[in-house]
């Protein structure tokens, strides 16, 4: 096994005219890494995700997915790689087991079609035309086709935007498993919670910027995680953040109206850094 | 929810290649999808693979009682007849051009080519399987059409064997120029819902002008002079060579029958279709 990165990007930047969509974006994603690209709608997570794809040309900078510049993508590569688009057409006309049936004669070591089928939960449909699946259900065909072909790296853009709680927790156990069998998975997701289940490290984008790249318990660095003390009395409201929370609560003088003491989880740390970055953000192209 | 059976550990770390054939074992899975959908989809069932027959039913009932179009030497050339060949020509033409231009512009539109992209599909794999829905969708047509008008409404066929080799040639080189236009036509619409509003008013239009609907002789010079630039007409005119009495000749520009233009607008067309729509083929919209 080689040490060399799965997925390398290297200030990669994309401009439509004079918009810049995505500026200056570098990371590393190791093998068997599970990434997350985290940020707000139209931060530039998708267009970077089809640039490492190979289905956008970076304006400048590199790629670099399993060694090769997806830009010379071939059909070894191409075999090697599993995609899950943010929106994709349905066939809807076929079954479930049809259309996964097409995908993994196309794909040189594929998975069994029906154990990729009940991976997903779409063992009692399918039999089932995709058309007549649930939106969520046709979500999981979609990554079930991303999956069949037991590639060595994942792309999932946003792949459990629309399901609801009890989905996206099976949804997760599912990506846990595919990484598990040591595949590098690059997700992009606007859920944190997402992020810090799946994900070892996370990145976090707005503006087309990355503003933030660690693992997602110390993302956005010690500092960030400082406790923060807030409460409020007769002179208004105050937030001390402080490393020794307890002496800042004995030292306060009078009895405040409202108390708490947080530690800043990854949402909050993700809300400054969005809230700082958000002030001169480019808009994002249409997809 | 379904329950979630876990993914079995993959065992296969040394994977496999693409072996030799790949293009053709995944052109041949193609047909069998494209042939799947064609035959649920219902509107395609109706406009496409029915309504040649249905327009030829109508037309032979509504003008069967008129008189002969032409009668010479005890040979005569009815209403129902002459529509027959025009008839044949119509369905390979919107099986090609009209159905496949639609089918490629809303499956590049909708994303199901850019999955596709993703996948180490081959692209002449791709259009192998259009080719293979048009061949087989196209002579099931064929032989539905012969087998109304004679059975139906009693009209005879050609006997020698010459004129069963013109209608062949004509009819496999239909195919192949059809199919190629039909991937050229595919790239002009820039949204699914625009895919049938773009192809079916010039689809329309060409028939018009090329004698299917209206009787060719019937056009004015110009517009025949433009209906010969485009290879429909000559689809139309090898066809009523095929399958009318030789006397029929009579009704034909010039009164006379010409083979080799035939032959020569089909290559022509056939070349610059092939040329064209690699030129401009992509599996994606570019963003």
């Amino acid at each position: 096994m080689s040490t060399a990165p799965a997925v390398v990007a290297d200030g990669l930047t994309k401009r439509y005219g004079a918009r810049t969509v995505v500026d200056d974006v570098s990371f590393r994603i190791e093998p068997g890494e599970t990434f997350a690209l985290l940020g707000p709608n139209g931060a530039g997570k998708s267009t970077t995700v089809e640039m490492l794809e190979g289905f956008r040309t970076p304006t400048s900078g590199a790629a670099s997915v399993l060694g090769v510049d997806p830009r010379h993508a071939d059909r070894a590569w191409r075999s090697r790689i599993g995609v899950v688009l943010q929106s994709t057409g349905h066939a809807d006309a076929l079954t479930v087991r049809e259309i996964l049936t097409h995908f993994a004669r196309v794909f040189p070591a594929a998975r069994d079609v029906d154990e990729t089928i009940a991976a997903v939960g779409l063992a009692e449909h399918t039999k089932r035309r995709v058309a007549k699946l649930s939106g969520g259900q046709q979500r999981r065909v979609d990554v079930a086709l991303g999956i069949i072909g037991r590639p060595e790296v994942l792309f999932l853009d946003e792949p459990t935007t629309g399901f609801d709680p009890q989905a996206r927790r099976a949804f997760w156990q599912l990506i846990r498993d595919v990484a598990a069998d040591g595949t590098t998975i690059l997700l992009t997701t606007h859920y944190l919670d997402e992020a810090e289940q799946l994900a070892d490290r996370a990145g976090i984008i707005a503006g087309g910027r990355l503003l933030a790249i660690d693992r997602t318990d110390r993302i956005g660095g010690a500092e960030a995680r400082t406790p923060i003390v807030r409460w409020s009395d007769a002179s208004g409201h105050h937030e001390v953040r402080t490393h020794e929370p307890a002496s800042v609560v004995r030292q306060l003088r009078s009895e405040p109206t409202d108390l708490e003491i947080v530690r800043p989880s990854l949402e909050d740390v993700y809300l400054s850094l969005i809230g700082d970055a958000s002030d001169d953000q480019p808009e994002e192209a249409a997809a | 929810m379904t329950a979630i059976t876990p993914l079995a550990r993959a065992v296969a770390p040394v994977r496999p290649g693409l072996r030799p054939g790949h293009t053709l074992r995944c052109a041949a899975d193609r047909v069998r999808i494209e042939l799947l959908q064609y035959f649920r989809r219902s509107d395609a069932l109706v406009f496409t693979f029915l309504f040649p027959v249905l327009l030829f039913a109508i037309f032979a009932s509504a003008f069967g009682s008129l008189p002969a179009m032409l009668e010479l030497d005890g040979q005569r050339v009815t209403q129902a007849q002459y529509y027959l060949p025009a008839m044949l020509a119509a369905g390979v033409f919107l099986s090609g051009v009209q159905n496949l231009g639609i089918e490629i512009a809303v499956e590049r539109n909708d994303g199901t080519l850019q999955r596709l992209a993703a996948t180490p599909l081959p692209v002449l794999s791709y259009f192998l399987g259009k080719l293979g829905q048009l061949l087989v969708t196209s002579l099931a047509q064929a032989a539905l059409l012969l087998a109304v008008a004679v059975g139906v409404f009693g009209i005879e066929l050609p006997t020698e064997p010459e004129r069963w080799l013109a209608l062949a040639w004509v009819f496999f080189g239909a195919l192949v120029c059809f199919a190629v236009l039909g991937v050229a036509v595919a790239q002009i619409p820039r949204t699914v819902s625009s895919a049938s509003a773009v192809v079916i008013p010039l689809a329309l239009i060409l028939q018009f002008i090329s004698g299917i609907y209206l009787a060719f002789p019937m056009l004015p010079e110009w517009l025949q002079t433009i209906a010969n630039l485009f290879p429909l007409a000559w689809v139309g005119h090898g066809m009523r060579f095929a399958l009318l009495p030789e006397i029929a000749h009579h009704l034909e520009v010039g009164e006379a029958w010409n083979l080799q233009g035939v032959a020569t607008a089909l290559g022509i067309w056939a070349v610059v279709g092939t040329v064209v729509a690699a030129l401009t083929f992509r599996w994606i919209k570019r963003g």
